[in-house]
């Protein structure tokens, strides 16, 4: 057994880029204010790497979105491996064109030729009144585009074990660092390695309904579920960590077996993942169903900034609690 | 900005010709193609870069082939300049499994990195941030290789032209910005397109040196781009070329010509540079009728061959469909 130590999301993240960094010369770390001179990243993601590495390998660079995915695209294609940062996920829709048109679909419209093996790490969450351009989570987005992957932890363990793979993996990665879930402290082995992507994680066993969830809500239907056992209900927690390409085999089997299902995300309910998810386990496991699958997420709002109505718009604990709840009062 | 550079280099008579040849393989080329389209055996639409040859042919005549190019839907004249070999560029114009991107980019999206190909995007104004990376990939290699990104005269409005400049010129990049300005975004004149009469004006804002060129004009292409490529290959970073030039064949093969002034594209058409520069070549004795005209039927062979390789190739199969999205084959 590994010795264990405790850190955050951000220092889990900033300790594989560094290791990666060192194993692997063509590693780059790029995007605005990354670098010690700017403060090591708007939350000090990246701090500390330009100094041990120098300011070729990680770059701060100017606010222009399309430059910053264009860059590493291009670099990547030169043989590289570049980690690019995208401050917080809104402004993703700022480079969409090359996130979508490009870095997604390089390698299949070249017939294999190309390879654009980039990282995307965003910040993202509600929660901090930053309201309707700074807090979205727009996974589904990237999940409907073919050709790049998404994923998003909730445990530092899993910030260090998911970065490590997005590193070394030869396709684009769209890595998102919610706000909650890098701030938050957790375990972590102290030689903590590569965790694989698309394979999803029990957080807890149980028999009578599946909670699926991810990021920052996976933290809160944590809580939930305690609630849920001390009620006597026993719930299967698991924690997708990779939203696309997403574990089918770990979803479909542990709802086969406990017959219920929630999906839980802070996206929009409407078009979210919750709903490819819930489809996929209705199509599969029709005959098997002790109740219909439910989706929570956030209503079709943008994320307000009033404190009451942020909180209203995120699902909290309770939600998942009285979702649960009746499922269970169905049979 | 609008002047030659001092000591403008002249192109040896070897350059000369190369630049004819390679003028002459897209124009050959571009012929065929129309024939092809004539015969409905292309079902896709044609970007034609007929008219605009003297540019790729002159930059590529002083590119190595590990020098790199990006470039757009209107691009094949580009590739066929950059010496990229005939089979598999028709096999994927014809969407056939042995094309170079097996059928699944076409025309469009023609890629090959083996003679420095390595985008080609459909997206006004794409080639240009990604050409960057590129030339930060050579810059972090220590290399001398440059990379091109080709454009048109539409793309200079969009942002990404802006930040691509912007980027390039602070980092002092190894890359040229070639703006092939054909008068036409799509169907909109310039004057009605872009606030400000000169493209080339533009590199004055990211402190990057900037020409308007003659760009159906060999000898006034060559100086400027020569220069431009020494100076990024010396690591004095990043020049935007304004090339002036006109497309016979419109913005999509086909497409009717109401849309540009009465007259115009004559006028251009009987200003051909193709003619005029194999005229000057025998004129000045750089080469005889007879050395041209063998030319000539070695491209129209080549050409002629890679249409009949084209047409005899199979078509992908649908398995075709789950791979290359990722680098491993996803699942049936």
């Amino acid at each position: 057994m590994s010795e264990m130590v405790t850190m955050t999301g951000q220092q889990a993240i900033n300790l594989a880029l560094a290791e990666a960094m060192e194993r692997d010369p063509k590693v780059l770390v790029f995007g605005e204010d990354v670098a010690d001179r700017e403060g090591g990243g708007v939350s000090g993601t990246t701090r500390g790497l330009s100094t041990r590495f120098g300011d070729d390998r990680v770059r701060s660079t100017p606010i222009t979105e399309q430059a910053i995915i264009g860059a590493p695209i291009g670099a990547a294609m030169g043989g590289y491996k570049p980690v690019a940062e995208i401050m917080l996920m809104n402004f993703t829709a700022v480079a969409m064109d090359m996130i979508v048109n490009h870095a997604a679909k390089l390698r299949f419209m070249s017939g294999g030729q190309s390879q654009v093996p980039i990282v995307i790490r965003t910040m993202t969450g509600a929660g901090y009144q930053t309201a309707g351009q700074h807090a979205d989570f727009l996974e589904a987005w990237f999940c409907h585009t073919a050709g790049i992957k998404v994923v998003a932890a909730s445990n530092p363990a899993d910030f260090k074990g998911l970065m490590l793979s997005c590193i070394d993996d030869p396709d684009p990665c769209m890595f998102i660092e919610a706000g909650v879930a890098i701030r938050t402290p957790g375990e972590l082995a102290v030689d903590q390695g590569k965790i694989p992507l698309g394979k999803a994680r029990i957080h807890q066993a149980g028999t009578d309904v599946t909670v699926i969830s991810y990021s920052t809500q996976f933290l809160r239907c944590i809580e939930a579920v305690k609630e849920l056992e001390e009620a006597g209900i026993s719930v299967e927690l698991i924690d997708l960590r990779t939203i696309s390409p997403w574990d089918k085999e770990c979803v479909l089997a542990s709802v086969e077996k406990t017959g219920r299902a929630v999906v839980v995300h802070e996206a929009l309910r409407s078009f979210g993942v919750g709903a490819e998810i819930a489809a996929t386990i209705s199509e599969e496991l029709f005959g098997k169903l002790k109740a219909p699958v439910r989706r929570l997420g956030a209503p079709y709002s943008a994320v307000p900034f009033s404190k009451p109505l942020e909180t209203a718009f995120l699902v909290q604990p309770a939600d998942v609690v009285a979702c649960v709840k009746e499922l269970i009062s169905r049979g | 900005m609008t002047t030659t550079p001092t000591n403008a280099a002249l192109p040896s008579a070897e350059i000369q010709l190369d630049i004819f040849r390679r003028m002459l393989r897209i124009e050959r080329n571009d012929d065929a193609t129309h024939k092809q389209i004539r015969l409905g055996r292309i079902t896709s639409p044609y970007y034609s870069g007929r008219g605009q040859e003297v540019i790729p042919a002159t930059m590529s005549a002083l590119m190595t082939r590990d020098d790199k190019i990006c470039t757009i839907y209107r691009g094949i004249h580009d590739m066929v300049a950059k010496d990229m070999p005939l089979r598999p560029l028709w096999a994927e114009i014809c969407g056939r499994v042995d094309g170079t991107c097996k059928g699944k980019g076409g025309p469009m999206h023609l890629t090959h990195p083996a003679t420095g190909v390595m985008v080609t995007t459909g997206i006004v104004g794409s080639s240009m941030p990604i050409a960057n990376g590129l030339a930060w990939a050579a810059l972090l290699d220590g290399s001398k290789q440059v990379t091109v990104a080709y454009f048109g005269d539409g793309a200079a409005n969009i942002g990404a032209f802006h930040e691509a400049l912007n980027l390039a010129a602070l980092w002092k990049l190894p890359v040229i910005f070639v703006c092939q300005n054909n008068g036409y975004g799509e169907h909109t004149r310039i004057e009605n397109h872009m606030a400000g009469d000169l493209i080339s004006k533009r590199a004055v804002g990211y402190a990057m040196p900037g020409f308007t060129v003659d760009g159906n004009d060999p000898f006034d292409m060559y100086a400027h781009a020569h220069a431009a490529i020494e100076r990024a290959r010396a690591g004095e970073g990043p020049t935007l070329l304004e090339c002036k030039t006109f497309r016979f064949m419109g913005h999509a093969f086909g497409d009717n010509d109401a849309y540009m002034l009465e007259g115009e594209k004559a006028a251009h058409m009987a200003k051909d540079p193709l003619p005029a520069f194999r005229a000057k070549l025998i004129a000045s004795g750089v080469a005889s009728e007879a050395q041209l005209a063998q030319m000539q039927t070695a491209i129209e062979a080549e050409v002629d061959d890679a249409i009949a390789f084209a047409m005899a190739c199979e078509f992908p199969g649908v398995e075709e469909l789950r791979r290359d999205v990722f680098a491993e084959e996803i699942p049936a």
